[in-house]
């Protein structure tokens, strides 16, 4: 690939703290190589603040290759920008065009608020994971792996939804700022596996009382999770979470 | 002080059981009444705090990420290794220990290694348990893969995401004990000094990363789990936020170094492309199982690859190596590279790279089994390099990628200071001067589940404790040097940005303590980080205030210290006079190029004690080899 130079105006989101009142400021990247990263371009406008002696734009990222979940900001409108299927870290600068203005702003949910500039505070996610996102076994106490065979289809699915980084790009994506594909890949994950049902039922309703009090919104099928989810979570999954769901809530009211 | 190892006695197949028999045991009604501070989330830290808190501690867990989940252990790709031998192929424990040994070019305790591979099994089940969606065959059972260094399969993989998927098992063990209220967690908080009181680790001072506090913790004992260091290298395959600011300044309180220059470039990342780069990205090892690596037979050939016959390539891994071929352990993988990129043969255009190339294995195999096992790496390629790997071979090139070194634990994994234990790639333990793939997350969980949770009990058991509160003069002081430190980073204001001064020790640390080192070269390194350091402190800019969230002056300290560590890799390095492993000495090469070890002098373990700045006294840990007579490392 034949790397070019490209000159681009930003207008970026500062806002100095959770409180502060937020607005847009303008930064030029000049001189940027189309094979640089998305966020190689922040890091050059920021080198050049800090070399002023100004703070640089505060933003989130460690992995830089779209699994850490660390990235994720609103550029030109989308999630993780413009490209289906990706992180933030992992778009690349030859998808802009010399002279372009990019728009760059946080996640924007009730349930993440703002800390600074576009780091926002994701905790909410932990905390619905502390209330069920798992399979209670202590160390030491598991049978021989291959005792507990797994069809591959199932492995396979439970691996697909697994495969969820707890970015909140579909919580940023969503009008409601529902968590839905969220907590549905991980109830998927568990749902499909055979080590995962014991607790089939609990899990499922802790999880969700946890998202409905920590301010999330509700599920109105639109849809806009799957189309931004970086790692192509279904939404099929959130349909496995309400049928989860239900059959929890009616074995439970059998069980009373 | 002299080094114990406690290593305990008898046959290396009872070692430890014989010393979990001998641990003295902490009873379940007086484990609360401890307090363990678990520094760091990845796999050793996560699975640690969970386990220990199962067992009935309390535990505190601090981690810089915004959650335990974003640690570096998630960007592993390839797998985990273990010995169950499911596939019939001849494995076994004492296979697994031999193969762990020998990759290490024999410069890791034979107890350590062998005590890995006996718990590897263990680890299996347990992330099995945990719901760790594994790749599994169509009977339903475990699949698995081969690595570089093995002549079979122990592989266990999930995808290309063996790293995310195993934490994320760790990550729920430790949610579900932070949900029932025994781990207190603290995310967002950076470890900056640790207490010592009477000799003992009894806590740290870390920075809340959001309001800029110095914030206290007490404990009977501490737990760093806090990663590698390649980041030294300013270019590496980690994580960006990578560093070694927690174990550093617990080796200036008085934890030994052990093997400092002990790095491992790893031969598959993709080579750099342009000069704005903020880090390399890893192509996982596993690719190695179908990708067979070439370059052309003519030097400067700038034909297309798919342009290039058969018959003039050289696929120089399986000429030079036919035994193991494209599998030959990284440190031969990555120096075989760079030769042959050295000599004119190396291909882009930098002539920095070689090709990786699959149209063999997606003829054998096909596309759609290709893209099973490695669909989101080569996505990941293309996304990054805009070529396709599915018709265009890769091209990488070696990069900075993990640390065999580390703090210098002993059997028991607690360093020179007591109290002090440290685990995953944070302590230098089990990998001797080259790790194998696919064991480090082996040894980050054996640690963290199978090993820290007994012996950490033998050292509460066998001390008596002083009350200690935040309030202690050791914590006052250690808070205000850390305060100290702060504000002299702000207020340097001088004219180099933090990463352009990191930037500049990585391409020193690249080009002298790098792939291959001499005596010349480090000397002058040496000189060279004293100078930078010097101009650093001077002269690097930090703009904003420490009573807010600030990432410059993250990166500052963490940049000190790297500044420190720099000069010690060298000096290590500088009297290391020999090749092993990662370690090669241009000085100590056989007449074809390959490592010259010298077991007579160096078998040993190099742990370096701090004095003060550029001056470090050493203590040899001898190595004795009972069971594997070392040998020379052969491949062919
Ligand atoms: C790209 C890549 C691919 C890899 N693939 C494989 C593979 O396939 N197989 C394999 O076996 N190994 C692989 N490795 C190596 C392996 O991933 C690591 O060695 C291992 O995960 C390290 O785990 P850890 O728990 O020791 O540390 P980490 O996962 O690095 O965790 C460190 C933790 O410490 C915290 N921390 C650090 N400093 C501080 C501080 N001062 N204060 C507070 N918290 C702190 C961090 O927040 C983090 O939670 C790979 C490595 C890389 C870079
Ligand atoms: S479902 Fe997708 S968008 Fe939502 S947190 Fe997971 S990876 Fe991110
Ligand atoms: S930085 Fe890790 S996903 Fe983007």
């Amino acid at each position: 690939m034949s790397s070019k130079k490209l000159n681009l105006t930003l207008k970026v989101w500062r806002q100095p703290g959770p409180n502060a009142k937020g607005e847009f400021k303008t930064y030029y990247a000049k001189n940027i190589s189309s094979d640089a990263s998305f966020l190689e371009m922040l890091d050059i406008v920021n080198e050049e603040l800090e070399a002023k002696g100004e703070e640089p734009i505060a933003y989130e990222h460690d992995c830089r290759e779209g699994i850490c979940g660390t990235c994720g900001m609103v550029i030109n409108g989308r999630p993780h920008g413009p490209l289906q299927g990706i992180t933030t870290c992992q778009l690349h600068m030859r998808h802009f065009k010399d002279g372009d203005v990019i728009y760059i702003e946080p996640f924007r949910a009730r349930a993440f608020p703002v800390i600074k500039d576009l780091i926002v505070d994701r905790s909410a996610f932990d905390k619905i994971i502390q209330a069920g996102g798992f399979i209670s076994v202590n160390t030491g106490s598991a049978p021989e792996a291959n005792s507990i065979p797994v069809k591959k289809e199932n492995a396979d699915l439970a691996m697909d939804a697994a495969a969820c980084i707890g970015c909140g790009a579909c919580v940023a994506a969503c009008p409601n700022a529902s968590a839905m594909l969220f907590v549905s890949a991980k109830v998927s994950h568990l749902a499909l596996l055979p080590q995962g049902l014991p607790e089939r039922e609990i899990r499922v309703q802790r999880m969700v009382a946890k998202m409905d009090e920590l301010g999330f919104g509700n599920c109105s099928n639109i849809g806009a999770c799957e189309a931004e989810c970086p790692k192509e979570i279904k939404i099929t999954n959130i349909a496995r979470l309400n049928r989860e769901f239900y059959r929890a809530k009616f074995l439970s009211n059998v069980e009373e | 002080m002299a080094l114990e190892s406690k290593i305990p006695a008898g046959p290396i197949q009872d070692k430890w059981t014989n010393h979990k028999f001998n641990l003295k045991l902490v009873s379940p009604a007086n484990k609360r009444k401890y307090d363990i501070i678990v520094v760091g989330t990845g796999l050793a830290g996560s699975s640690a705090a969970a386990s220990l808190a199962e067992l009935g501690y309390n535990v505190i867990v601090l981690t810089f990420h915004d959650s335990p989940r974003r640690a570096h252990s998630i960007a592993a790709q390839g797998g985990i290794n273990a010995a169950k031998n499911y596939p019939n192929d001849g494995d076994s424990i004492y296979r697994l220990f031999y193969d762990t040994l020998k990759g290490g070019d024999y410069r890791a305790r034979e107890a350590n290694v062998y005590r890995l591979a006996e718990v590897s099994n263990n680890i299996i089940d347990q992330c099995v348990a945990q719901g760790v969606p594994f790749a599994r065959e169509y009977g339903g059972l475990l699949d698995n893969r081969s690595f570089g260094g093995a002549q079979l399969s122990r592989t266990f993989y999930a995808r290309g995401q063996t790293g995310q998927q195993l934490l994320l098992g760790a990550y729920s063990a430790l949610s579900r004990q932070v949900g029932l209220g025994r781990v207190k967690l603290y995310t967002r908080r950076e470890m900056l000094g640790l207490v010592v009181i009477d000799g003992m680790a009894r806590g740290v001072v870390a920075r809340n990363l959001v309001t800029g506090e110095l914030e206290r913790f007490a404990g009977h004992a501490v737990v760093l789990a806090t990663g590698g260091y390649s980041r030294v290298f300013y270019l590496s395959t980690n994580a960006m936020n990578c560093n070694a600011t927690a174990i550093w300044r617990a080796h200036k309180k008085g934890a030994f170094f052990g093997n400092p220059c002990f790095t491992q470039i790893h031969p598959t990342s993709l080579p750099l492309h342009h000069e704005q780069q903020s880090k390399l990205t890893l192509m996982s090892e596993s690719l190695r199982n179908d990708g067979r690596v070439w370059v052309p037979k003519q030097k400067g050939d700038k034909r297309h690859p798919n342009d290039i016959p058969e018959d003039e390539r050289d696929y120089y891994l399986e000429r030079m190596y036919p035994s193991y071929g494209n599998l030959t352990p990284r440190d031969i993988a990555s120096r075989a590279a760079k030769r042959m990129c050295d000599e004119g043969y190396g291909v882009g255009e930098t002539g920095q790279a070689v090709y990786l190339d699959f149209s063999d294995a997606i003829k054998r195999l096909g596309k759609k089994v290709i893209e099973e096992r490695y669909g989101n790496l080569f996505q990941m390629y293309e996304m990054i390099t805009g070529d396709n790997p599915y018709e265009v071979p890769m091209k990488i090139y070696p990069a900075p990628h993990y640390t065999m070194g580390g703090l210098w634990v002993d059997y028991n994994l607690m360093s020179t200071i007591p109290g002090l234990f440290v685990i995953g790639e944070a302590n230098f333990s089990d990998h001797g001067a080259n790790r194998l793939g696919a064991s480090a997350l082996m040894q980050g969980l054996a640690d963290g589940y199978f090993i820290l949770p007994y012996t950490i009990g033998d050292y509460l058991a066998s001390h008596k404790f002083i009350p200690v509160k935040t309030d202690h003069e050791e914590f006052i002081k250690e808070e205000n040097a850390q305060k100290d430190l702060i504000k002299r980073l702000i207020s340097i204001n001088g004219k180099r940005t933090v990463d352009d001064l990191h930037r500049e020790l990585g391409k020193i640390m690249w080009d002298y303590v790098g792939m291959s080192r001499n005596a010349e070269g480090l000397t002058k390194a040496i000189q060279m980080i004293g100078d930078l350091r010097e101009e650093f402190w001077r002269n690097v800019k930090v703009p904003g205030n420490d009573a807010d969230l600030n990432q410059t002056l993250e990166r500052a300290g963490r940049v000190a210290d790297f500044m420190e560590l720099g000069e010690l890799m060298a000096r290590d390095a500088l009297h290391r006079n020999e090749s092993c492993g990662g370690h090669f000495r241009e000085e100590y090469q056989t007449e074809d190029g390959e490592a010259k070890r010298d077991d007579e002098n160096f078998a040993y373990v190099a742990a370096w004690e701090f004095k003060a700045l550029g001056e470090w006294v050493l203590h040899k840990e001898p190595l004795v080899f009972e069971y594997v007579k070392p040998s020379t490392r052969s491949y062919k």
